[in-house]
This record gives structure tokens, C-alpha cells and sequence, in this order.
């Protein structure tokens, strides 16, 4: 088992482990709490009056909790989680600022967490998507997380090794721009010191593209360099295979932050945003392609030669299908941008589908696949409770995806060719509510698809908390005598 | 400098002689295709900036060889669209809604160009076909508050009902529950309506007294008979078509404290032929009157 041997090869007191064990659990908790409630939105799309009449049940409210739960609170806590441990190892050093300081980054990260969802429900937003927090939650951030910057760069700075692994340095990229995304994007002028109310620096065009910018490097450097930063990691860890190709690494790192940061203006297509400025987010996002394929092509090609371990080792299955869906979302991603499918795909479904691939697909799958390697090692298990109930997440994790993707896609596309359609008079053949009626069964479907992707994300919980206990169960040997027949 | 550097058997490729937590890396090239694309790519890209409007200077900005303008294909694509209809809409405008009636071919366009119209502005409220729903009148139905002919329907639409267009349809039913009448009172009126004008047989039920209260109170507006006044906007109480619900309890609520409904005047925001166009449309739903 690698695992084990990981396990053993690595003194584990040397390093602090206690805080990541903290945060794995975290992001599990989180995974469940995020993915219920976006199927509670999800229904709410299908049936409106499951609101209840009730204002912080409102759609409106809900789905920034949703939205939050699912990248800040368990991706967020999954990457910092997965990055306190990566540095550690892959630099021999015990985490920079001692115990007191590492346990203030995890439950200062948590109380922001909780005090964002509870001012979303009570109605508080600053209306920037993804970046709805107001003023004094935002500077109370910005102290976390220049925290966890100074640990990581710490523990960079007293390493053992000679060299910096290349996960920490997509690790850091994605510390680093995240800092400057969030204090550039949420600069405002409060209402009152003694108010949640305030007003953002910018106005109008210059705002929307600022939020862009925000929002879009928030894809690029939270819900993709950072998780590559796991691919570098877990994939030769649960391989037990070098990494595909240092120089692939080298040069799609650089090229991916050079270009990700200029890609935000494809959010804007027929809008004020001059057209100059459109066409610069475009041509930059289609750039972006070959740099988004060189992780996908580093994390798949470390397979080569241990491709058997799929059979084996089902959680290095969510690391792989999590590649792949990277690939597709990132060859997606510049179709999408081009101004002329922006106006097919914009403000449809299509994005909606689009989002999901990347967060179920690609983000959640690697942080899966990292958390059942994770755990056994940080819990001292030879492995994890049952590799047959992975298997059965996997599967129906994946299904759930399938069904999620491709019922937005009909849905997004039918909504952008209905909204579009004129008749031979030259009036509009449709009017919105008809477009909404006629996906209604699609977004039946995407909630269905939805549902199985909690179910899958259940399943998970009950098998690594067994795990944690340290529970045994003779089906692993089965699964493992069956796949080696 | 390196010096553990091995080679991976399996592809053949040498490592790059570091190591960290177990882990190596290859020193494999770039994959040719990956560059290649790479380079397409940046090629493509280098395009569009010569092509469309792309590298901004002070205080103007490269125009592209191709003089795109989003805002310049956009507006062609509407004006496009309007010249398909725009003898039409010029018709509509400038004849009568008599006239525009009796021109077979000139009345199916203002009734595409009314659907779609009634569908984007009215069926929120008014529900799908002018079906209607609680609060919102049913405009299929030959009971109108206001009427149904078709110079009723375009004031009605035109300047809307309690709305900020000074020629908007006006009326306010008294708040009965405001010391004008007792509770007692009220639900005597509500037994009266509900017996008389909505056919409900209450075995028992005296009508008597609300009969008395009807007549002092609310046959000046609703008819003596329950038949409505349309100069009011008093809904016919005996039409077995109710605004709110047919309940009893819906009557003692309208009468305390009544909902005084509102609808914007779609003067201010329509053009006159598509406002014609969804007059002739609400008007063709079943109920319009002659």
C-alpha cells in the first residue's frame, strides 16, 4: 500500500498535523451542507413555492449560501487543508508561526464562513457575485488570510529541500492572487461604522469590469490553480509515478497565471464594456486553452505505466475522471468566450452547466480523490474503510454529473434559441415565460442529477468517518482479490 | 546541481534528479502537438487584435481592420427585424382599431405583434391566453370591470388603473371595516352576496338585514342587483366571476378592508402600434364587445 508507506517513510510528529485533520473535516462537512443546498435551490427552480413565503428561504438569498458553501467553505477549506500538508512534506519543514497561528487560520476561515451565509439569509449582500460579504467581513478575511500566506511562505522559507515543489508553487499562486483579487475587488466606502452597509469605490462599467476580473481569476486561481496544486501532489502520491513532464509544469504554469488574469471581460460581451475591451478577454481566454491542457496532460500522462491502479485504488479514479473533466471545461471555457457563442450560450443554462462541470466534475472529484488518500494517512489507517463504497460514490457521482451537464446544455441551448427566435414578421417568437416552461423538465433533470451527486457525497462521509474510527471491513480484501482476478 | 538522476524504465525518459517526499518528476519535452496548438492559439489571438477593436492608447483605441462594432451589428439586426413589419406597424399607428379590423392580412400582424407583447408584459399578471388569476382579472371572459369594448380595453391599457398617468382609470371602494360599518354588519352584507348574487342556499341564513345594508351602501356602485357599474370599475357581484376567490370569508375581507388592485399605464412605454396591436389582441381573447 502506498499509503502506508507514505505514512511510515514520514515521521509524522515532525509535522503539524493537527490543523489539517481539522480542516479535512471541514471540508467534508461542508461538501454535504454546500451540495444539499444547492439541490434545495435547485428544486425551488422547479417548484418556486418551496420558499415557503419565507425571505431567507428566497432563491436569492439561498444561492449565494450555495455558492459559497461550495468554493469558499469546502473548496477553500479543502485547499488550504490539503496545501498546509503538501508543504510540509514536500519541504520537510514543520508549518512557519507555530501551532497558535494555524489554528487561528482555521476557525478565523470558519467564522467568516458561518458569518457570510448568516448575513446572506438575513439579507445583507454587497450584490458581487461570489463576493457578496460586506465591508467588516471582508477586512476580517483579509487578516485570516494574510495569516495563511505568512504560514505558507514561512514554511517555504525554512524548507529542508533545495527546491520548491512545483505543487507549492501553484499553491502560492493562488494564496497570493487571491489576496489581490479580494482586497481590489470589495474596496468600498461603508455606510456607517456601525453598519453593514456600504458603497463600492467603483461605479457602472468600471465596477462590472472589476467584479469580472474578480470573478473570473476567482475560477482561475481558487477553483483551478489552487486544485492543481493537488493534482501535482496526490496523483504521483496514489500512482507512485513521477511526474509526467517537469517542463510541461514550468511552462503551463507561467503561461496559465500570465493569461488567466486578462481573460475576465468575456463575462461582458454585449454590454457598455467597450468592444476593445472584449475582445482582449476573448483572445486571451482562447491563449488560455494549451496552458489549461498542460495540467490536464501532466495529471493524466503521470498514469502512464500505472494505469492498472485504476482497478485498484477506485479513489485514484476521482483524481483521474477529475482531470478529465478539467479538460473539458477548459476547452469549453474559450469556446464560450468567443463573442458570437456568447451570444447563443450568455446568461442561459449553458452556464450554469458549464459552472458544474468545473465545480462536480473537476474541483470536487480531485478533492475527493484527495480526501480518501488523505485520511487513512492522517488518521494512521493502513487504508479506507471500504474501497467498494468509493467505487460506488464514483459511480454515482459521475452518473450524476452526466445527468447535471448534459441537461443544462439542452436546457441552456434551448432557452438561447428561443430567446433569439423571430418570426417572418420580424417579432419575437417567444416570450420569456414561455422559455421557461419549456425547461422546466430539464431542470427536473439537472436537480435528479444533483441529488445523486449528494447521495454519492453521503456515502463518502459515512465511509471516511468509519475510517477515521478505524473500522475494518472484509469487503476491501474482496474488492481487491476481485480486481486482481 | 542534480545528481541522482535516473531513468524512468517505463517511458524511457530520464528524471530531473530531485526529489521531495518520495516524489520525482521527468524531464519528458513538451509534447509537439500540445506546442503547436499553443502556438495556433497565440496566432488566432494576434488576429482578433489586428482585426477587431483591441489595444486601448490614451484616449482612443485600435478600431480592427474589420470595423466591428457590437453595438453597430446589434442595431442593424433590430432595424432588420422592425423593416419586416414596419409598413405594418405604420398602418396600425395611423387607422383606427374599426379600420384595422376589417384589413384581414394588416389584423393577423397587430395579433402576432399583441401576443408577443401581451406574453412579455401582461402574462405575469394576467396568466397565459389572459387567463387571469387571483387579483388579476380573467380577460377571456365576458365580465369586465371596466369593459370590454375595444375603446374601453385601449383607455384601460393606455393609461392603466390607479397609476401615476393623470388620466388613469380611478376608483376606491370605502373602507367598510373603518367605523363606517360594524363587524356584525359586514357579515350580514357577506350573507346577503353570498346568497343572493353568488347562489350559495344557506338554509337559515336571514338576508334580510343585508339586504337593507347593500342597498344603503354599495348598490350606488355594484347595482342594485349585483349587475357592477363599469363607469366605476365595480365588479359585477353577480356574475359568478370573482376577482379574489369564491369564498364568503373573501367577502367579509374585500368589504372591511378592501385591495385596491393596480395596473401601470402602458402609454408611457409602448409605442401607439404595438399598444393597438395588444388592444385588438386582448380584445380578440374571447370576451371583447362590440
Amino acid at each position: 500500500m502506498t499509503n502506508a508507506v507514505t505514512a511510515r517513510a514520514t515521521p509524522a510528529p515532525r509535522y503539524n498535523e493537527a490543523v489539517v485533520r481539522k480542516f479535512i473535516i471541514a471540508t467534508i462537512f461542508w461538501s454535504v451542507v454546500a451540495f444539499a443546498l444547492g439541490c434545495y435551490i435547485a428544486a425551488e427552480l422547479c417548484w418556486p413555492a418551496l420558499n415557503l413565503d419565507q425571505a431567507w428561504l428566497n432563491f436569492g438569498r439561498l444561492r449565494p449560501v450555495h455558492t459559497s458553501a461550495a468554493i469558499f467553505a469546502f473548496g477553500g477549506s479543502a485547499l488550504m487543508g490539503s496545501s498546509l500538508f503538501v508543504v510540509q512534506r514536500t519541504c520537510r519543514a514543520r508549518l512557519w508561526g507555530g501551532e497558535a497561528l494555524a489554528n487561528f487560520v482555521f476557525w478565523g476561515y470558519q467564522f467568516f464562513i458561518v458569518m457570510a451565509a448568516l448575513s446572506y439569509v438575513l439579507g445583507y449582500s454587497q450584490g458581487k457575485e461570489y463576493a457578496e460579504p460586506e465591508w467588516h467581513l471582508d477586512l476580517w478575511l483579509t487578516l485570516v488570510w494574510v495569516c495563511y500566506l505568512l504560514i505558507f511562505v514561512g514554511t517555504l522559507l525554512k524548507r529542508e529541500e533545495p527546491h520548491i515543489y512545483v505543487a507549492n508553487w501553484f499553491y502560492l499562486a493562488f494564496i497570493v492572487t487571491i489576496a489581490m483579487l479580494h482586497v481590489v475587488n470589495n474596496a468600498a466606502v461603508p455606510a456607517s461604522f456601525f453598519m453593514a452597509k456600504s458603497y463600492s469605490v467603483y461605479a457602472g462599467v468600471q465596477d462590472a469590469l472589476i467584479q469580472w476580473w474578480y470573478g473570473h481569476n476567482a475560477v482561475g486561481f481558487f477553483l483551478t490553480a489552487g486544485f492543481l496544486g493537488m493534482v501535482y501532489y496526490f496523483i504521483p502520491k496514489a500512482a507512485n509515478r513521477p511526474v509526467y513532464s517537469y517542463r510541461l509544469s514550468i511552462i503551463h504554469f507561467w503561461s496559465l497565471i500570465f493569461m488567466y488574469i486578462w481573460a475576465g471581460p468575456h463575462h461582458l460581451h454585449y454590454t457598455a464594456l467597450p468592444d476593445w475591451a472584449q475582445t482582449l478577454g476573448m483572445a486571451f481566454s482562447i491563449m488560455l486553452w494549451m496552458p489549461s491542457w498542460g495540467g490536464m496532460i501532466n495529471g493524466m500522462m503521470t498514469l502512464s505505466g500505472a494505469w492498472d491502479k485504476l482497478r485498484t485504488d477506485p479513489g485514484l479514479r476521482f483524481s483521474v475522471t477529475a482531470v478529465g473533466f478539467y479538460g473539458m471545461a477548459t476547452f469549453e471555457g474559450p469556446v464560450m468566450s468567443v463573442r458570437q457563442v456568447n451570444s447563443l450560450s450568455h446568461y442561459t443554462d449553458w452556464g450554469i452547466g458549464h459552472v458544474h462541470s468545473g465545480t462536480l466534475g473537476w474541483v470536487s472529484f480531485i478533492t475527493f480523490g484527495m480526501l480518501y488518500y488523505i485520511v487513512p494517512v492522517l488518521w494512521k489507517q493502513r487504508d479506507v474503510y471500504s474501497k467498494k463504497l468509493v467505487a460506488w460514490h464514483f459511480w454515482i457521482g459521475t452518473l450524476g454529473i452526466v445527468f447535471y451537464i448534459t441537461s443544462m446544455w439542452v436546457s441552456g441551448i434551448t432557452q438561447g434559441l428561443m430567446w433569439r427566435a423571430y418570426d417572418k414578421q420580424g417579432f419575437l417568437q417567444y416570450s420569456f415565460v414561455e422559455s421557461v416552461v419549456a425547461v422546466h423538465p430539464f431542470e427536473v433533470v439537472r436537480l435528479i442529477g444533483g441529488l445523486m451527486f449528494l447521495a454519492g457525497a453521503l456515502i463518502m462521509v459515512y465511509n471516511l468517518v468509519q475510517t477515521m474510527r478505524g473500522a475494518t471491513e472484509k469487503t476491501s480484501a474482496a474488492f481487491a482479490a476481485q480486481a486482481a482476478e | 546541481m542534480p545528481t541522482d538522476i535516473e531513468k524512468d524504465e517505463i517511458s524511457g525518459q530520464y528524471t530531473t534528479g530531485h526529489e521531495w517526499d518520495g516524489l520525482h518528476e521527468l524531464n519528458t519535452p513538451l509534447p509537439k502537438w500540445w506546442l503547436y496548438t499553443f502556438y495556433l492559439c497565440i496566432a488566432v489571438a494576434m488576429a482578433m487584435f489586428v482585426l477587431l477593436p483591441s489595444i486601448p492608447w490614451v484616449h482612443s483605441y485600435w478600431h480592427g481592420t474589420l470595423g466591428y462594432s457590437s453595438r453597430k451589428v446589434a442595431m442593424a439586426e433590430y432595424a432588420k427585424m422592425e423593416s419586416l413589419h414596419a409598413d405594418a406597424s405604420r398602418k396600425i399607428a395611423a387607422m383606427s382599431l374599426a379600420d384595422i379590423r376589417k384589413d384581414p392580412a394588416l389584423l393577423e400582424t397587430a395579433l402576432t405583434a399583441g401576443r408577443i407583447t401581451f406574453a412579455n408584459n401582461c402574462q405575469p399578471c394576467h396568466g397565459a391566453g389572459g387567463q387571469g388569476r387571483p387579483g388579476f382579472p380573467n380577460l377571456a371572459d365576458d365580465v369586465w370591470l371596466w369593459g370590454g369594448k375595444l375603446s374601453d380595453i385601449q383607455t384601460t391599457v393606455t393609461h392603466g388603473i390607479r397609476s401615476s398617468d393623470p388620466d388613469t382609470r380611478y376608483s376606491a371602494m370605502p373602507t367598510f371595516g373603518d367605523d363606517i360599518l360594524t363587524a356584525q354588519q359586514i357579515q350580514q352584507v357577506a350573507d346577503f352576496v353570498w346568497v343572493n348574487f353568488y347562489g350559495h342556499a344557506e338554509p337559515g341564513v336571514d338576508t334580510a338585514p343585508g339586504a337593507k345594508i347593500f342597498a344603503d351602501n354599495c348598490a350606488a356602485c355594484h347595482g342594485d342587483k349585483g349587475q357592477g357599474g363599469r363607469d366605476f370599475g365595480a365588479p359585477p357581484l353577480a356574475s359568478h366571476v370573482h376577482l379574489y376567490s369564491e369564498s364568503r370569508d373573501t367577502i367579509v375581507a374585500q368589504v372591511t378592508k378592501p385591495r385596491l388592485g393596480v395596473m401601470p399605464n402602458w402609454g408611457a412605454k409602448l409605442d401607439p402600434a404595438t399598444l393597438k396591436s395588444v388592444v385588438l389582441y386582448v380584445h380578440s381573447l374571447g370576451g371583447g364587445e362590440e
